[in-house]
């Protein structure tokens, strides 16, 4: 998939390492000397210069009109575009689209990971997580054709099942909620295989050492654990998903609405000249929805994980 | 189970015991044998410790009575049932296990009450009695702390207090004190035994630290290669030891060269023939064995005309360890009354004398005789 703008809702990272922090060293979070803050400092700076001046930018093209004349003005009237109509309908869009394809992905992908780090099968391990890497990254107009061809209206299997009488279309949001799948469960695969492999096996006999069924320590030990990398990895999903752009490009074109379709159709001015602000503003937007699920997790981690401060 | 067979008793009133049973537990992992044939039972409320070399099989039996080992043949009786089929979260057991197995996201005392949360006691009873067990390991204060606020000496106290929480009828630890310092081990090593003995639980305690299975079980198992060489008091396995596998794995112990009579039943050593106790292992054979002795047993006197030489000698208090070279180029420990041993000096020749009894002989060992 080929990430467009705010690729930036990628937090940190799940499987950061927060399971295989060994459980000991006792009082050593208490205080954190102030030169602590210097080692952040180039991060910091990174991240003003490639985030902040870009987001800058936006922000000054969003609330800028420029007229006939070429004399610009401070405006909020490209934002108020963005909510309304076909431009609200695609945002919209997206983080329906975005938001079940993550959550979708994070359920599927916890069994198969859970299989994939348990399994015995020698190079099984391995050969998935491999796999996993390619097809997470794998994107735009090729995966759009292999899915064409195989699921199109003329596709391999579309014709094998007879699936075009049974009301499938590849070129839906359902259709293009598949697209999406494939490439989003590899992706959160491979965030949860270090989180999987940082659950003790002692963790799981001493709660059934206490009594507790299979379906009890899943319950009240392992998805409590992995509380914090499923809900960064969903995150993490979003994001990809929400910024996703060439594939369904390539697949659907503007028939089903999508901000990032919006964006680019809007720029290459292919409606009306003069609407780079409101790309600009619909740019805005996805920040701010990014915004929004972040600060949503990390509400949402702080309350539940207490245990990881 | 429900909750009602949890609450009403006190802590400190004890479990009675339950016996513990292993009849001829199998189990091997491909190629490896990890149990071969293991007996073994424990009387009610007893401790008692299963001690051994690394690999011969000490964690297995343990997981077997957990129930998170399946053996290939052979049985688990608790309290006289058969319990080889039971799943582990219906065995009734509490188990403390190496390290890290506290869960990390439930403070001391939510992971003290999960057994009872998971049995759907009411939480101000569970709240009660995790504060209680807390009190009984001696971390009042500590129920609200995650476990990676605590120590390494703290968390296997939490974690004991889990394993006593549903008062299990058997209690099972496998090597607790091993991630710990000396010092706290040492500390927490009496603390677990006086639990025991005042809950008097039946509790299987597995190490491969001699001295921890000596001083604190009933009765110490010593295992080899899947099976039981020896199960007996702590004095019985130290004094009379029954194989020379025992023999060399609990306390020190001299090989001293020796010959076996034709008839097997006495062997010439230092010059003098005494009984031998047990047989051969691996068969019988006459000529060049070892005798086994230990420091203790040693007596040494100066002589002339002796076959040894004094070579080094450390105080050790009461005692004072000598170290003695045979002219044969073996080197032997003694431990002697440090009264007496102050009258040699180093490099004196002396004579080593032996206790009139039995003695255990092993296959000759050629062993490197540096001193
Ligand atoms: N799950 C397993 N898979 C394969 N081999 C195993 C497994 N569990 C144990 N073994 C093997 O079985 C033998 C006995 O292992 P076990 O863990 O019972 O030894 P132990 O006496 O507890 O040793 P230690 O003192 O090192 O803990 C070893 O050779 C070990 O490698
Ligand atoms: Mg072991």
């Amino acid at each position: 998939m080929s990430s467009a703008a705010p690729g930036a809702v990628v937090n940190r990272a799940a499987g950061d390492g927060t399971l295989r922090r060994e459980p000991q060293a006792p009082g050593r979070r208490a205080s954190r000397p102030a030169a602590g803050w210097l080692g952040v400092v180039p991060l910091l700076g990174f991240a003003a210069v490639m985030l902040g001046l870009p987001v800058a930018a936006m922000a000054a093209g969003a609330f800028t009109a420029s007229d006939d004349a070429g004399t610009t003005s401070v405006t909020a009237a490209n934002f108020a575009a963005t909510l309304d109509g076909p431009y609200l309908e695609s945002l919209l869009g997206s983080v329906r689209l975005s938001a079940l394809t993550a959550a979708v992905a994070t359920v599927l992908s916890l069994p198969l990971a859970h299989a994939v780090v348990t399994s015995r099968i020698r190079g099984l391990r391995e050969a998935v997580l491999s796999a996993s890497g390619v097809i997470a990254n794998l994107g735009g107009v090729p995966l759009a054709f292999a899915f064409v061809a195989t699921l199109g209206n003329a596709g391999v299997l579309t014709g094998a099942f007879g699936l075009g009488e049974k009301g499938w279309s590849l070129y839906s949001f359902w259709g293009l909620s598949i697209v999406y799948l494939y490439f989003l469960v590899p992706l959160m695969v491979l965030t949860l295989t270090p989180a999987l492999d940082g659950l003790r096996p002692q963790w799981r006999e001493a709660a059934l050492n206490n009594g507790a069924t299979g379906l009890q320590y899943w319950r009240h030990v392992a998805l409590p654990i992995l509380w914090p990398t499923l809900l960064s990895g969903f995150v993490l999903l979003f994001g990809t998903a929400f910024s996703a752009y060439a594939t369904a490009a390539a697949m659907v074109g503007s028939s089903i609405p999508l901000v990032t379709v919006k964006i680019a159709s809007a720029l290459t001015g292919d409606v009306l000249v003069g609407q780079a602000g409101i790309a600009l503003a619909l740019g805005m937007d996805m920040i701010i929805v990014a915004a929004l699920v972040m600060g949503v997790q990390l509400l949402l981690q702080r309350r539940t994980s207490a245990w990881l401060s | 189970m429900t909750a009602s067979t949890l609450a009403p008793r006190p802590v400190s009133a004890g479990t009675a015991g339950a016996t513990l049973e292993f009849r001829g537990l199998r189990r091997s992992f491909g190629a490896t044998t990890a149990l071969d044939g293991l007996d073994l039972s424990l009387e009610p409320g007893e401790l008692l410790a299963l001690l051994g070399p690394s690999g011969c099989g000490k964690t297995t039996a343990l997981r077997m009575v957990a129930g998170f080992e399946t053996p290939d043949a052979g049985h688990v009786l608790l309290d006289g049932a058969d319990v080889t089929a039971t799943p582990a979260h219906r065995r009734d057991v509490g188990m403390v296990f190496q390290s890290y197995s506290l869960f990390p996201h439930l403070s001391a005392a939510d992971n003290v009450a999960f057994g009872m949360r998971m049995r759907g006691v009411p939480a101000a009873r569970r709240r009660d009695r995790a504060q209680e067990l807390l009190e009984l390991v001696g971390l009042p204060t500590h129920g609200g702390r995650y476990p990676r606020q605590l120590s390494g000496g703290q968390q296997q106290r939490v974690a004991l207090a889990r394993a006593l929480a549903l008062e299990p009828r058997v209690l099972l630890l496998d090597e607790p004190l091993s991630a710990l310092d000396a010092k706290v081990r040492q500390s927490l090593r009496e603390e677990i035994r006086r639990l025991q003995l005042e809950l008097g639980i039946t509790t299987l305690f597995v190490t491969h630290d001699q001295e921890e299975a000596l001083s604190m079980a009933d009765r110490v198992a010593v295992m080899r290669d899947g099976r039981l060489e020896q199960c007996a008091t702590p004095e019985e396995l130290y004094n009379s030891p029954a194989t020379p596998f025992v023999a060399g794995f609990v306390g020190t112990m001299n090989r001293l060269p020796g010959t076996l009579g034709a008839d097997g039943a006495r062997v010439e050593v230092l010059g003098t023939g005494r009984p031998v106790h047990g047989s051969l292992p691996g068969g019988r054979r006459t000529g060049a064995v070892d005798v086994l002795i230990r420091p203790e047993a040693l007596s040494v006197g100066a002589d002339p005309n002796g076959t040894a030489l004094l070579v080094a000698s450390s105080f050790l208090g009461a005692t004072t360890r000598l170290t003695i070279r045979l002219d044969g180029g073996r080197t032997v420990l003694a431990d002697v009354p440090s009264a007496g041993a102050s009258t040699l000096p180093l490099g004196a020749r002396v004579r080593l004398g032996l206790p009139e009894r039995p003695v255990l002989i092993d296959q000759a060992r050629n062993e490197e005789t540096s001193a």
